[in-house]
């Protein structure tokens, strides 16, 4: 009788069911009663490192001082997919901090971090002291699995001596006037190569991705069903007509050849910090580069400018956020840290001073030291103007958002001849990878 | 008589277990669940849910699958040769050096050694138009340099060069094979008249004919499985790189490039969610590097003259 047959049978059924019986369940989760006396070990594990790092251990510390019961661990440098993969073997931090909104979508919709509701209204936190575009960032499909620690803020930079020598009184405030002062901030070599570019606009080049310039005409990603929508806001349309004029000003193989000379994002030859660009788009963080890397350089900080003028003010918001993993050893310790880190006034204001971004309860955002400073004080304005936009989260996370970058990298070097029937297929290939994660 | 089998039985599977229990532990276990995995939809955070075939039938409609297949392609039909043909020619050098040879083996063999996210850091910022110092170098003989790994039609040759530069290990490997060429047989052949060429083809070429088969093999698996200096390349040429996030936000620059099969297996996976869609792009690189192994095999057999 053959017996490899049953045999490899045998050794398969066992490989499966052991396979499955390693994948994660879920759990249920239960708070205590009010007034419950937390103590015990928690664990957080962040991103950050460095300066950045050491404002999270100061205010750690702070949170030690008046909460003696319970000690808190703290491991740095930990990104989402070493929380993803520790909370898929079971053995999640107790508190976990992203620097990614895009994971929102897949944690809360997997239960990987658990639901905050109860510990919300259990301790009858007032989400209300959350601005609208950051409770939505961090909740999904109606499930609050995070909170939101720190925000960025996304406006515009300029260079004031450019604009003084190009004769321009003032930031543009609509993306007419920033095409007319692109042009003539830009200085070209006597070959008609270019020396000096007034706006960079690529989609590839530092910050311009499509989100953070979405703003500028209010242009919606997903529709209410989760369908991406591209293809029919037609404040798409208006954006990418926009860009494309003003690349065709420039001329594509002009912008790429002058794109590929300069310096990296995040290092001092960073070409708004070196002149070679007037105006940028960035966030507040780079305040903090600014002031290091470049202190003589006169610039100034204004909303993105928009397509309608009435839409002005505001700009692309994002954050950093926290949640507390399903298989947390200690979960009301952990809610008891995610609490004062992120609706604690005094802890939120002190880590925006420290880290230097923009606070998110309503009492910090009104802190008068963050306020003295004009330049960061126009980020916070932008947080909170009611224009300002976020990429909704998703269950596949940031997918529609790379999935329309590629068609759109394509669009402005001219290999998209018919816009209407490309955003059309685009729509059709971002639902198509939308639905890979589920 | 049959316990002494039993016993010799034992002894040989003592000495064979490590290996066995590592291949089934590392290998074994993780190729089932992968197969298993990729006919589920399976996000690493909830329970696996079977989809059948799904995810293999949505490869045929997936538009970044296709540019991943065709970038690929393009690094296995062009890199591998290429790397073949320069690997044998640097060796073939080599070999005649009557002087200093040792010496200019070390400094071939020395960018092999350099870890592959360094020397594609190196390489990117040598060959940054504007500041890097190969194009400066052009231009002083008139030469207007490429914008190599900023110019979608120079990303790949450019992925190329840096993997000829770092052919020391597989150069070493064609010179072992040269050097053992037995000497008689050149001479026999100068006897018969025969030049230089009529003895790389049909004394070099034939002796080391496995060596080549070797490199052939390993040299196609490697490019299937090509990742990390695409990785690097096009986020350090994008000038966006970055610590943790967003780390696949300029895989395949410029306009997609660089964007080879892992990358997409990688995304898909990690950065998207879909472990089930990514498991069923893995078990399908795995049958091709398979089926690629399979027919190389069969054909250097054919060729040799021994039984296909």
């Amino acid at each position: 009788m053959n017996t490899r047959i049953p045999r490899t049978l045998f050794a398969l059924g066992t490989a499966v069911l052991l396979t499955t019986a390693c994948t994660p369940a879920p759990k249920e989760n239960k708070v205590a009663d009010p007034g419950t006396r937390v103590a015990g070990n928690v664990e957080l594990w962040h991103f950050f490192t460095e300066r950045e790092a050491q404002a999270i251990e100061q205010v750690v510390a702070d949170f030690q001082t008046g909460h003696p019961a319970i000690k808190v661990t703290v491991k740095s440098g930990q990104d989402d997919s070493k929380v993803t993969q520790a909370i898929g073997a079971g053995n999640g931090p107790d508190v976990g901090l992203s620097y990614s909104t895009d994971i929102v979508g897949k944690f809360c919709s997997s239960g990987a971090w658990v639901d905050l509701k109860p510990y919300l209204e259990r301790d009858r936190v007032d989400l209300g002291q959350l601005n609208v575009t950051t409770r939505s960032y961090t909740e999904f499909d109606g499930k609050r699995c995070a909170m939101p620690f720190l925000a960025d803020a996304y406006g515009m930079y300029y260079n004031k001596d450019l604009f003084a020598k190009a004769g321009i009184a003032g930031p543009p405030k609509t993306l007419a006037e920033l095409t007319e002062d692109a042009k003539k901030l830009t200085v070209r070599n006597p070959d008609g190569s270019l020396k000096q570019v007034g706006f960079l606009p690529l989609y590839d080049f530092y910050e311009n991705a499509a989100a953070h310039l979405a703003p500028a005409t209010g242009a919606k990603w997903l529709t209410g069903d989760g369908k991406s929508a591209v293809g029919t806001d037609p404040n798409w349309k208006t954006l990418l007509t926009w860009q494309k004029d003003l690349v065709d000003w420039y001329g594509y193989d002009n912008l790429t050849k002058f794109k590929a000379g300069l310096g990296d994002e995040f290092s001092a030859d960073n070409a708004f910090q070196k002149g070679q660009v007037a105006i940028n788009i960035d966030a507040e963080y780079r305040l903090a580069f600014l002031k290091d890397q470049a202190p003589k350089l006169k610039y100034g900080v204004a909303p993105l400018p928009t397509s309608d003028p009435a839409r002005y003010g505001g700009g692309y918001v994002t954050g950093n956020i926290m949640g507390i993993s399903k298989n947390a050893k200690n979960p009301e310790a952990a809610w008891e840290l995610i609490k004062y880190l992120t609706t604690d006034d005094a802890a939120v204001t002190k880590l925006a001073g420290l880290i230097k971004n923009v606070p998110t309860t309503t009492k910090s955002i009104a802190d008068p030291a963050l306020n003295a400073d004009p330049d960061f004080k126009a980020f916070i304005d932008i947080f909170n103007n009611p224009n300002s936009m976020t990429s909704p989260p998703s269950a596949s996370g940031p997918a529609y958002q790379e999935t329309f970058q590629q068609f759109l990298i394509k669009y402005q070097s001219g290999k998209v001849a018919d816009l209407d029937g490309g955003l059309a297929d685009a729509d059709k290939q971002i639902n198509s990878v939308m639905t890979l994660g589920g | 008589m049959d316990g002494v089998r039993l016993r010799r039985g034992l002894t040989t599977f003592s000495f064979l277990a490590p290996a066995l229990i590592g291949i089934a532990v590392f290998f074994g276990y993780p190729l089932i669940s992968a197969v298993y995995f990729s006919f589920t939809k399976f996000d690493l955070l909830s329970v696996p849910q079977w989809v059948g075939l799904s995810n293999y039938r949505q490869m045929a409609d997936d538009p970044f699958l296709l540019q991943a297949v065709r970038n690929t392609l393009w690094m296995v039909m062009v890199f591998v040769p290429v790397r073949i043909i320069f690997t044998i020619g640097l060796a073939m050098l080599l070999a005649q050096l009557k002087r200093g040879a040792g010496f200019f083996r070390t400094i071939l063999y020395l960018p092999s050694l350099v870890p592959s996210v360094a020397a594609t850091i190196a390489f990117v910022y040598l060959l940054k138009p504007g500041t890097g110092p190969v194009n400066h170098l052009l231009e002083k003989i008139g030469i207007n340099g490429p914008l190599w790994f900023n110019s979608p039609a120079w990303a790949k040759p450019s992925l190329v060069l840096l993997g000829l530069w770092a052919c020391g290990d597989l150069m070493i490997i064609f010179l072992a094979a040269v050097l053992g060429v037995p000497e008689s047989l050149y001479e026999a052949a100068s006897l018969d008249g025969a030049n230089a060429w009529h003895k790389f083809r049909s004394i070099t070429l034939p002796s080391i004919r496995p060596v080549i088969l070797f490199a052939a093999v390993t040299g196609v698996i490697y490019t299937l499985q090509y990742f990390d200096q695409a990785a690097v390349a096009g986020s350090i040429a994008s000038g966006q790189a970055t610590v943790g996030a967003g780390i696949s936000q300029s895989f395949g620059y410029p306009e997609g490039s660089t964007f080879t099969y892992p990358l997409w297996l990688y995304t898909s996976g990690f950065r998207y969610n879909a472990l089930g869609y990514a498991n069923a792009l893995a078990i399908a690189l795995f049958v091709v590097a398979l089926a690629v192994t399979v027919i190389l095999l069969r054909r250097a057999k054919a060729f040799s003259g021994e039984e296909s």
